[in-house]
């Protein structure tokens, strides 16, 4: 159970980093932070003791094999996280072209 | 070592290298910080027995890393001096944060005990897998078989989001063009 309690923990400081991070990057890292603990949890609640990876493979024998499908979600997940990740960055360097910073209590005039 | 205290050791090294890339006002080093948290990630996968995604999340830290480097470094911008009222706020999030903790670790003894997980359908994929797809990899066979509905989805999200950064980005280089144009007549 210690595990699940220091993953929510990771949880709260990626919260932490987006509510009060002025930052635009800070506010990036928070944000891929949370995602980072949320994979993990969603791989903590899979595992099983003493069990193997679920892999077949010829002349091994059959032995208990964790949950599959939580690491099956996952998978997809890491990588659409890598696309919004692209995506926030390219939104953070065209903000920076437009009013040359980060900070988001300068950033005001929101058109064109 | 018992599964459980490595995996204990590799979260409180993450949630040290999380503060740490929050807090560092330089911005290489708190990237650099994130990279850790992203391997302790992989390095956790593979204790708990998921070599693939492992990988990927190796792969995914890597090009995060090169994205964020070549994005931001080099872009210093000037930080305001925090005021009163923004140490207050920082101070009422932290204090709201540690309650919502507090209250809530209540609800983590009603979860499955870790290594003892539900197996309800996953059994059915475990034991079936293999003769009704014909995959090796029972996680292969959950995503390209029995779930490639949410895999589509997952994709489109996936298309959307690349299609909307390279946009945001091509918008930037004509506007450029126009610049220059203008500057040429």
């Amino acid at each position: 159970m210690i595990v699940y309690i220091l993953c929510f923990v990771l949880f709260l400081v990626g919260i932490y980093g987006a509510i009060t991070k002025r930052d635009l990057i800070k506010i990036i890292l928070s944000i891929s932070i949370l995602g980072y603990s949320v994979n993990l949890l969603f791989i903590l609640f899979a595992y099983r003791s003493e069990s193997i990876y679920p892999i077949l493979s010829k002349g091994k024998e059959i032995l208990p094999m964790v949950d599959p499908l939580p690491q099956a979600l996952v998978l997809t997940s890491i990588v659409i996280e890598l696309g919004t990740t692209a995506m926030l960055v390219a939104l953070a360097v065209r903000l920076f072209e437009k009013y040359k910073t980060f900070d988001i209590t300068q950033i005001r005039r929101l058109k064109g | 070592m018992p599964v459980e205290i490595w995996i204990t050791y590799i979260l409180i090294l993450m949630i040290i290298a999380s503060i740490a890339a929050l807090e560092i006002e330089d911005v290489l080093s708190s990237i650099v910080a994130i990279g850790v948290v992203g391997l302790g990630v992989s390095l956790c996968f593979l204790f708990l027995q998921a070599p693939d995604l492992a990988i990927v999340q190796f792969l995914f830290e890597i090009f995060a890393l090169i994205i964020l480097v070549k994005a931001f470094l080099g872009k210093e911008y000037h930080k305001t001096e925090s005021t009163k009222l923004n140490i207050i706020l920082t101070i009422v999030t932290i204090i709201t944060l540690t309650s919502i903790l507090i209250f809530s670790v209540s609800v983590f003894d009603l979860l499955p005990d870790f290594g003892k997980p539900y197996m309800n359908t996953a059994q059915y994929y475990l034991d079936n897998g293999a003769r009704e797809t014909g995959a090796a990899n029972l996680v292969s066979s959950v995503i390209l078989d029995y779930r490639a509905y949410d895999t589509l989805g997952e994709i489109t999200v996936l298309f959307t989001s690349i299609l909307g950064a390279l946009s945001i980005l091509r918008i930037r280089s004509q506007m450029k063009k126009e610049n220059s144009e203008s500057q040429n007549a």
